[in-house]
C-alpha cells in the first residue's frame, strides 16, 4: 500500500525540568491510516501529540504537514489547519452546554446562532448515539458521555488528521465499537488517525501501523498485523513480561466464613440500584462485573454511601452499624477509589509524595496510625512498586503523565490500608506492565487480610484478580460466578441470560 | 455512568440561569415586602424609577464588572476610575473649550486607557488581577487628586440643561395629597442603563466573544485547548469594564453636576456585592448580566428599608455585609447540591484559605 505521507516529524526533542520527555523521535502519519502510538506511562506519547498541536513548543526537530514545514504556537492554529484532537484529559468547559462544547472555538463569525448550533449538535449526537441533549450543561453529563462529546467535536471538524489520546479509557464496549466504526469511516475518507491506548486488543483491532516509544526514545515503527502481541509488549517495556494470563489466581484466605467483614442487606441508593444483598469475607477479592450502566459502580457507591442510600442495613463484622456519609464509612474502615477521579483527584501543585500521603493524613486516626516519616517511606515505596515515573518524589504532580497521575491516586488509597477497599476502575489509563503489578499488589494485600472489591470494564482483568464475580445488569444482581477457570464468555453468558427481560 | 438506554436527558437549567432566577425572586419578594410595609413610598412608581435615576452609575459599573467576573477576573479599580472621570469632566467642562461631546470622549477615553493598560498586564503578562486593579485604583485616585482637589460645580449652561433634563412619562404617575397628578420622571442615565443592559446581555448570550468569556471563566486551560484565544478574551473583558467605568463617570456627573474627590469612592465594593447578589459567581464562568441591576437594586432596597425603619445608618453597612454573606453561602449550597459534590464556598482559589482544588 503506497500512501501519501501527510504528517512527518523528524528528530523531535523535548525536555522538561528533570526529564527528557522526547529524544530525537521520528514519526510518520500516512493518509487514510490508523496509526497506534504505544508506550508505557510516561513514554512521551502525549508530549508528542501536544507538540504537533502547539500546546508545547519543541526544543528541536522538524514537522511537516503535507510537505510544508509547520510550527503551531497555539492549539487554535492546529485546529484551523485541520487537525482535530481529543486530549487525554478531557478538555471541555463544564459550565457550557453540550452543543457549545462541540462548536466553541471553531466558528469565526461574531454571532452565535443557538438554534442552528443546537440542531447541528442534535444531529451529531444522534448519529453517534450519545445520550445527551444539546442544551444540557456539560457538568451534568457522565465522564463517558463527556468523552464521547469530545470525540464528536473532533470528528465533526472535517479534519485531515485526527488525534485520539486514550479516547477509550472511560468508554464501554458498545461505545468503543461505535468509535471504531467512525474511525474506519474517516479512514476511508482519507483521514490520518493517531490513536493512543493502553488496551492492546484495541490496537490489534483497529490500527494499521504501530509506533512504539520507550522512555522518550523511538523504538520503531511496525505493521501492526505482523507484530505479535508479546513482541509489542516487550518492545514497550524493554523486557519480556511474564504471560499475564498465567497470573496466579487468588484464593481467599478465609479465617472465619461465618462473619463477613462487610454485609449489606437490601441496600439501595438514589442512583437507582435495585435493593441488593452483598457480603465480603476477610481476605476476599470480589468484583462487580457488568456493562457500563449496569449498576456496578452505583453498587460500590451505595456501599460507601457516596450516593445517598435510600434503604437497607449494614453490618460490619456481624455488628449492625449506621453508615450515612462517606466519613462514617471511612471510620468503619472502608476505603473507596472512585471511578471519576477528576473531582477528588490530584492537587496539582503538591508534590507526588504529598499527594500520596494526603488521604492518609486526612484520615489520621481512622485506620492504622502512622508517623509522618513512616508515611513518607511508604509513599516512596509505592512510587517504586507502582512504577510511578517521576524525576523525584518532590516533583509537583501536575508534571506527571496522565497514567502516572492515576497511579498516584491509586497509591493514595492502597496506602491507607483500610479493612475493606473498593477500587472502581483502578487500572484505567495505566500501562500493561503496571496493570499486572497492580493485580499482584491487590492479591498481596488480600493475602495480608484486606477485603477488596475490584471493578473494571476489562472483564479479563477481573477474572484474573477476583475469586468471586457478582454479575450485574440493569442495576440489579443477576448472578454470581466462582472458580478458577472462568472465561469472559461465562460472564457474558450470565449477562445475556440474566435480568428482567430474560 | 451513562445509562445504556438512549433516553435523552432533559436539559436542566444552567447554573447561571438558576442563580439569576433566585436573585430575581428574592428581589421581587423583598420589593413586595417593602410595598406592604411602607406603601407610602414604595407604592409609587417614582420610587422605583429613582432607584435607577440615582444609581445608574453603579449599575453601569456592575455590568462591566460582571463580564470581568464571568471571565474569572476581578476589577476593583472601577470606582476610582469613575471618580477620576467625574473630576476630569468637571475640569474640562468648566474650561474655555468645554463641551459635552468632548466630555463624553474624555470619559470613554480614560476608561478605555485604564482597561487597555490593566487588561494587557493581566492577560498578556499574567499578573494577578487583584494586584493590578488595586494598583489601578491607587493610580486613578492619585490622578484624581493631582487633577483637582476641591469640588467643582459645573455651571456650563448646556451641561446644566442636560443635568436637569427629565423624560416625563405622562401616562404613569401618582396623585399627591392634594389630588394633583404628578407624572413619573426618568433621567437620561436610566435610559443609558437600559440600552447598555440590553446590549451587553445580548453580547454575552449571542456573540462569540460572550460565549468565549464564559468558557474562559469556566476553565481557561480547556478553553485554550478548544481553540479560544484566552488572552485576547480576558484582555477584552477588562477593556469593557474600563469603558463602563468611564461611562459611569459621565453618568455620575450628569446626575450630580459636580466633580468631587469623594465621587464614587468605594463604589467598586458595592459593585462587587451587587454582582454577587445578582448571581455572578466570584470564581468565574457563571453569571447573567440581567442579574447586575437586580443585585444593585436588592442592595439599595434593603438600605432604603432600613432607612424607612428609622434605624441608624451604620446598620445599613452591616446589613449589606450580612446580605452578602447570605448570598455567597446560598449560592455555594445551591452549587454543591447541583454538582452532588461536597459543600465548598464558591470563591476563587486566591480568596480561599485552603488551596485544595
Ligand atoms: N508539563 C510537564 N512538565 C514537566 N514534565 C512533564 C510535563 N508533561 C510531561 N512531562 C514528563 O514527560 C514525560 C512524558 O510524559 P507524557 O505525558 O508524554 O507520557 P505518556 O506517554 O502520554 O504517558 P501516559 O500513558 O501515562 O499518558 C513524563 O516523564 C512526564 O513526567
Ligand atoms: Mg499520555
Amino acid at each position: 500500500m503506497l500512501s501519501e505521507i501527510i504528517l512527518e516529524m523528524k528528530d523531535i526533542s523535548k525536555s522538561f525540568p528533570g526529564v527528557k520527555a522526547l529524544d530525537s523521535v521520528d514519526f510518520k502519519l500516512r493518509k487514510g491510516e490508523i496509526h497506534a502510538l504505544m508506550g508505557e506511562n510516561g513514554a512521551g506519547k502525549s508530549t508528542l501529540i501536544k507538540i504537533i498541536t502547539g500546546v508545547y513548543e519543541k526544543d528541536a526537530g522538524l514537522i511537516t504537514l503535507q510537505g510544508e514545514p509547520i510550527h503551531f504556537k497555539t492549539p487554535q492554529e492546529a485546529q484551523d489547519k485541520g487537525i482535530g484532537t481529543v486530549y487525554q484529559e478531557i478538555m471541555l468547559c463544564s459550565n457550557l452546554t453540550v452543543a457549545e462544547n462541540m462548536f466553541i472555538g471553531r466558528s469565526h463569525g461574531p454571532v452565535v446562532n443557538w438554534k442552528q448550533m443546537n440542531e447541528k449538535a442534535e444531529q451529531l449526537l444522534a448519529s453517534l448515539g450519545i445520550p445527551a441533549s444539546p442544551m444540557q450543561e456539560l457538568s451534568s453529563c457522565s465522564l463517558a458521555v463527556q468523552q464521547m462529546i469530545a470525540i464528536a467535536r473532533a470528528v465533526d471538524m472535517d479534519c485531515k488528521i485526527l488525534i485520539l489520546d486514550e479516547p477509550t479509557s472511560s468508554l464501554d464496549e458498545d461505545e468503543v465499537h461505535k468509535l471504531f466504526e467512525l474511525m474506519r469511516e474517516l479512514k476511508d475518507r482519507g483521514v490520518g488517525i493517531i490513536f493512543i491506548t493502553h488496551f492492546l486488543e484495541q490496537v490489534y483491532e483497529i490500527s494499521d501501523r504501530t509506533t512504539v516509544l520507550r522512555n522518550g526514545k523511538l523504538v520503531g515503527e511496525y505493521e501492526t498485523a505482523s507484530l505479535p502481541q508479546i513482541e509489542l509488549i516487550s518492545k514497550m517495556l524493554g523486557n519480556v513480561l511474564e504471560d499475564i494470563t498465567k497470573l496466579k489466581k487468588h484464593e481467599p484466605v478465609v479465617t472465619d466464613t461465618s462473619v463477613p467483614v462487610f454485609e449489606g442487606i437490601g441496600l439501595s441508593s438514589v442512583a437507582g440500584v435495585r435493593p441488593f444483598n452483598f457480603a465480603i469475607q476477610k481476605g476476599e477479592v470480589n468484583g462487580f462485573a457488568g456493562l457500563l450502566g449496569s449498576g456496578r459502580s452505583e453498587s460500590a457507591r451505595a456501599i460507601f454511601t457516596a450516593d445517598k442510600v435510600t434503604g437497607g442495613e449494614v453490618k460490619m463484622k456481624g455488628k449492625r452499624v449506621k453508615i450515612k456519609t462517606p466519613l462514617h464509612a471511612i471510620k468503619q474502615g472502608i476505603g473507596y477509589l472512585p471511578e471519576d477521579r477528576k473531582g477528588d483527584g490530584i492537587i496539582a501543585d503538591l508534590s507526588v509524595r504529598d499527594n500520596i500521603i494526603l488521604t492518609l493524613q486526612v484520615l489520621k486516626g481512622f485506620f492504622k496510625p502512622f508517623s509522618l516519616k513512616q508515611a513518607e517511606e511508604f509513599a516512596d515505596d509505592y512510587i517504586e512498586k507502582l512504577n510511578i515515573k517521576t524525576p523525584t518524589a518532590n516533583t509537583p504532580i501536575r508534571s506527571l503523565s496522565g497514567g502516572n497521575q492515576q497511579k498516584v491516586i491509586l497509591a493514595r488509597w492502597l496506602l491507607t490500608h483500610p479493612e475493606y477497599l473498593i477500587l472502581d476502575e483502578p487500572t484505567r489509563g495505566i500501562d500493561v506492565g503496571t496493570k499486572v503489578e497492580i493485580q499482584k499488589l491487590v492479591i498481596q494485600l488480600a493475602n495480608e487480610g484486606m477485603s477488596v472489591t475490584f471493578i473494571s470494564s476489562e472483564i479479563g482483568e477481573m477474572i484474573r484478580t477476583c475469586s468471586r464475580l457478582i454479575v450485574m445488569k440493569d442495576r440489579e444482581i443477576v448472578g454470581e460466578l466462582r472458580g478458577t477457570d472462568l472465561t469472559e464468555n461465562d460472564v457474558m453468558n450470565v449477562i445475556a441470560k440474566g435480568g428482567r427481560n430474560a | 455512568m451513562a445509562s445504556v438506554n438512549v433516553i435523552k436527558p432533559k436539559a436542566r437549567m444552567s447554573n447561571s440561569n438558576i442563580l439569576f432566577l433566585i436573585a430575581a425572586v428574592i428581589f421581587v419578594l423583598m420589593y413586595l415586602f417593602a410595598i406592604i410595609s411602607y406603601p407610602g413610598s414604595f407604592m409609587q412608581f417614582q420610587t422605583f424609577f429613582d432607584l435607577f435615576n440615582l444609581n445608574a452609575p453603579l449599575i453601569i459599573m456592575t455590568l462591566g464588572l460582571c463580564i470581568v467576573m464571568i471571565g474569572g477576573g476581578i476589577d476593583i479599580s472601577i470606582g476610582s476610575v469613575c471618580g477620576l472621570v467625574t473630576m476630569a469632566c468637571a475640569v474640562f467642562l468648566e474650561s474655555d473649550k468645554g463641551n459635552i461631546g468632548g466630555a463624553i470622549l474624555i470619559s470613554l477615553g480614560i476608561g478605555i486607557a485604564f482597561g487597555i493598560l490593566q487588561g494587557y498586564l493581566i492577560s498578556y503578562l499574567e499578573i494577578q488581577p487583584f494586584i493590578i486593579t488595586l494598583s489601578g485604583l491607587f493610580l486613578a485616585q492619585g490622578l484624581l487628586t493631582t487633577l483637582h482637589k476641591d469640588p467643582i460645580n459645573v455651571t456650563m449652561p448646556a451641561f446644566v440643561r442636560l443635568r436637569d433634563f427629565d423624560i416625563i412619562i405622562t401616562w404613569l404617575g401618582t396623585k399627591n395629597r392634594l389630588g394633583v397628578f404628578i407624572p413619573c420622571e426618568i433621567k437620561p442615565g436610566t435610559i443609558i442603563v437600559v440600552i447598555l443592559l440590553v446590549l451587553l446581555a445580548s453580547v454575552m448570550k449571542w456573540s462569540r466573544f460572550g460565549r468565549n468569556v464564559y468558557a474562559v471563566g469556566g476553565n481557561s486551560h480547556s478553553a485554550n485547548m478548544l481553540g479560544i484565544n484566552v488572552k485576547k478574551t480576558i484582555f477584552l473583558t477588562y477593556v469593557i469594564s474600563g469603558l463602563t467605568a468611564g461611562l459611569a463617570g459621565f453618568v455620575y456627573i450628569m446626575t450630580t453636576g459636580a466633580g468631587n474627590v469623594g465621587n464614587a469612592s468605594g463604589a467598586e465594593m458595592k459593585a462587587i456585592a451587587s454582582a454577587i447578589i445578582g448571581g455572578t459567581l466570584l470564581n468565574g464562568g457563571v453569571g447573567n448580566l440581567l442579574g447586575a441591576p437586580i443585585g444593585t437594586l436588592t442592595l439599595l432596597v434593603i438600605n432604603e428599608l432600613i432607612r424607612a425603619a428609622g434605624v441608624q445608618s451604620n446598620f445599613q453597612a452591616m446589613v449589606s455585609g450580612l446580605l452578602l454573606y447570605f448570598f455567597i453561602v446560598l449560592q455555594s449550597i445551591i452549587m454543591a447540591l447541583r454538582d452532588k459534590k461536597g459543600f465548598r464556598l464558591a470563591l476563587p482559589s486566591w480568596l480561599r484559605l485552603s488551596n485544595k482544588g
